[in-house]
């Protein structure tokens, strides 16, 4: 799978970061954050807890707003007017450590609901297309279930799919494997492996570098709020630059 | 069995033991009433001791209410058809009926107009209880306010006509103004209605006949159960939405709507609901200008309505908090607006969590409604406590027609406690 990483990508600017910077508080959990996605890029995240990493992606989709900087997601850029915001939000899809299901509506409806609400979407076609991405992540058969009903492994597959059916252009993925049962991780991944396959802009908050390993063409390292270093994958992990990112990477390939 | 052993103690069953039925000490009521009631000797104390209460209490009672009488026309005849034994005067009931459900001015021909709107109040509420019903049984709840009231008053049909122009004038201009935002269509929505409203004021008695089909009553002939009911359904229905509302105010990012929403909510909790009903039938009269005559039952309506609605506030807050921060995230996440969002995720949950505590508010709006009578209101209570024990052949008829107010609020109480049970086990879908 090396010449995945490799495949060339395009020059189209998909996330254009520059010197942003956010505070909780008093606290300056973003430093200088200067970030550049290419279309078709698959960018995986990784650092030490803390680091604001969670945050960085956060900041992508507004569901944290960054002080200062600028961020600007495919053309438009993120400020606050609520036009803006909510037009960047139904072209990124997201997927939460959590997986955030809706445990009041079935899956078929956790799939549709945005479909239909915000892209105004006729239900039927909006069914179709769940029903589609439900049968990519291998569950069509859950559909009439509740999301309490379903392994967590499942529950994080559904939320790729309610996300994939609002047709995003760029996923964002923060921890999607970290409350999952070892077991379950491998079938979350291979979804996630599958959609890189087929091209999407992706950037993965994670710790398993087995993955970065496999899909990443870029693999970021983040410590105090900044970005310490980047490479490509064989690189990064084969000859890491900075003792900090040696250190990192030592604990958690230690064992 | 480990394996050491399994040559010492091989066994091969040869013969199938038959199923046999239980002992008889094992099943059947003996074995219920062992573990029930005597299961030691403690217990059998506490048993015993418990017919004896049960006993005691029924001794008393069931003479008293299989002796009753039913059909004269004073207390003093009950009392000689008895003859000093013990046996209730029901007859109040009957005799006072019309009365203690529709209050003693309420005119007699006219008793049907009120029942009309107390059976059509089901159908108006069924397809808002049980969601199940086709959705388009709402057209009909949401004109039933405007023919109950047209049922119960009378007069003119344009007042309710033009309060439901105002109405659909007021959800007209919010359908056009919420893409833009939705603070410009519910504020415009609310000004359009009122405007309506207020051109009606002018329009409505031009139009007015002088005999109209259906005769008017006037708000100080209602009286009775009736009065109860209508205050309770009105206030319950009006302070859900308002309740809502404050409780997404309080948590509004916006300073000012979270201030008012705030100091609403801390004030009208801090005061007696018997203050806030004075000031309904006394003290608001000095705040309009002379000649407007705001009705009694509708100053108390809106009295009873704002402190319900504080308490339901507080009580979705409640289920508000109780939701974890990621379902606002994954809304906001799939591009969802504020009231989308509030709408179809955050509300339908928050709502789900609050149902306990939004029936305990209701049910006690519900029996809160007898305090009219302390504002000379003739409501159940009112009834009883004026009109009928105040005249000279019901003096002193305190059980029956207590007991008798107590048992109506029990059944509309209890069937509301026993629909909220039933919607919770409905709603469950978290399979926790």
């Amino acid at each position: 799978m090396a010449e995945t990483a490799q495949m060339k990508v395009s020059d189209e600017v998909a996330i254009s970061i520059q010197k942003m910077n956010k505070w909780y508080g008093t606290f300056h959990v973003l430093r200088d954050i200067d970030l550049t996605v290419y279309r078709g890029e698959r960018i995986v995240i990784c650092g030490p807890s803390g680091s604001g990493k969670s945050t960085l992606i956060r900041c992508i989709n507004a569901l944290e707003e960054h002080q200062k900087g600028s961020i600007e997601v495919d053309g438009t850029l993120l400020s606050s007017d609520l036009k803006n915001i909510d037009k960047i939000r139904s072209e990124v899809g997201m997927c939460f450590q959590h997986f955030n299901l809706f445990p009041h509506l079935t899956i078929l409806e956790n799939c549709t609901l945005a479909p239909i609400w915000v892209r105004k979407t006729p239900k039927k076609e909006a069914e179709e297309t769940a029903m589609h991405f439900l049968t990519k992540v291998k569950i069509p058969d859950q559909a009439d279930k509740y999301p309490g009903q379903l392994s967590g492994g499942q529950q994080q597959r559904v939320a790729i799919a309610r996300s994939l059916c609002m047709r995003p252009r760029i996923m964002l993925f923060d921890e999607p494997t970290s409350a999952l049962d070892p077991e379950m991780i491998k079938e979350v991944l291979d979804t996630m492996i599958e959609l890189a396959e087929e091209g999407m802009t992706m950037l993965c908050v994670t710790h398993e570098m087995g993955f970065a390993r496999q899909v990443a063409n870029r693999v970021i390292f983040m410590d105090e709020g900044q970005i310490v270093e980047q490479n490509e994958p064989e690189a990064f992990f084969s000859n890491p630059q900075s003792p900090r990112t040696q250190l990192f990477l030592s604990q958690i390939l230690g064992h | 069995m480990s394996d050491t052993h399994e040559h010492s103690v091989a066994f091969v069953r040869t013969q199938a033991v038959p199923a046999a039925p239980p002992p008889f000490q094992a099943t059947g009521p003996v074995k219920w009433v062992r573990e029930n009631l005597f299961a030691n000797i403690p217990n059998a104390i506490l048993t015993l001791l418990s017919f004896y209460a049960i006993y005691v209490v029924l001794s008393a009672t069931l003479p008293w209410m299989l002796n009753g009488i039913w059909n004269t026309q004073s207390l003093a005849e009950c009392r000689e058809i008895l003859q000093g034994a013990t046996g209730a005067c029901f007859s109040v009931l009957v005799e006072r009926w019309n009365q203690l459900l529709f209050g003693f001015t309420y005119p007699a021909e006219i008793y049907w107009r009120p029942t009309l709107a107390f059976v059509l109040l089901f159908l108006a509420a069924a397809p808002v209880l049980f969601f199940d019903l086709p959705r388009k049984l709402l057209v009909f709840t949401a004109l039933y306010p405007f023919i109950a009231y047209y049922l119960i008053w009378g007069g003119t049909v344009w007042t309710p006509v033009f309060a439901l122009l105002g109405v659909v004038g007021g959800f007209l201009v919010y359908v056009r103004f919420v893409r833009n935002s939705f603070a410009a269509g519910f504020f415009g929505g609310i000004a359009a209605a009122f405007v309506i409203w207020w051109i009606a004021g002018f329009i409505v008695p031009m139009l007015a006949w002088e005999n109209p089909v259906l005769a008017a009553v006037p708000s100080r002939d209602m009286g009775g159960f009736m009065l109860n009911m209508m205050l309770g359904v009105v206030c319950v229905s009006l302070s859900l939405p308002i309740g809502i509302a404050l409780a997404l105010g309080r948590q509004s990012s916006m300073p000012l709507i979270k201030i008012i929403c705030v100091v609403f909510i801390e004030f009208v909790r801090g005061v007696p609901l018997i203050t806030l009903l004075f000031v309904a039938s006394v003290v608001l009269a000095y705040f309009f200008p002379p000649d407007a005559t705001i009705d009694l039952i509708l100053r108390v309506i809106i009295m009873i309505t704002m402190f319900s609605s504080a308490y339901i506030a507080e009580v979705i807050r409640g289920g508000l908090a109780a939701l974890p921060k990621g379902q606002y995230e994954a809304a906001d996440s799939l591009g969802l607006d504020y009231p989308q969002a509030m709408r179809l995720i955050i509300l339908p949950q928050a709502l789900k969590i609050s149902i306990p505590g939004i029936v305990n508010v209701a049910v006690g709006l519900f029996k809160d409604t007898t305090l009219v009578s302390v504002i000379s209101m003739f409501d159940l209570v009112g009834m009883i406590r004026g009109p009928i024990l105040a005249s000279t052949e019901w003096n002193g008829v305190y059980w029956e027609l207590f007991m008798f107010a107590a048992l109506l609020f029990f059944i509309v109480c209890y069937g509301i406690s026993q629909y909220s049970q039933w919607l919770e086990r409905r709603l469950a879908t978290d399979h926790r």
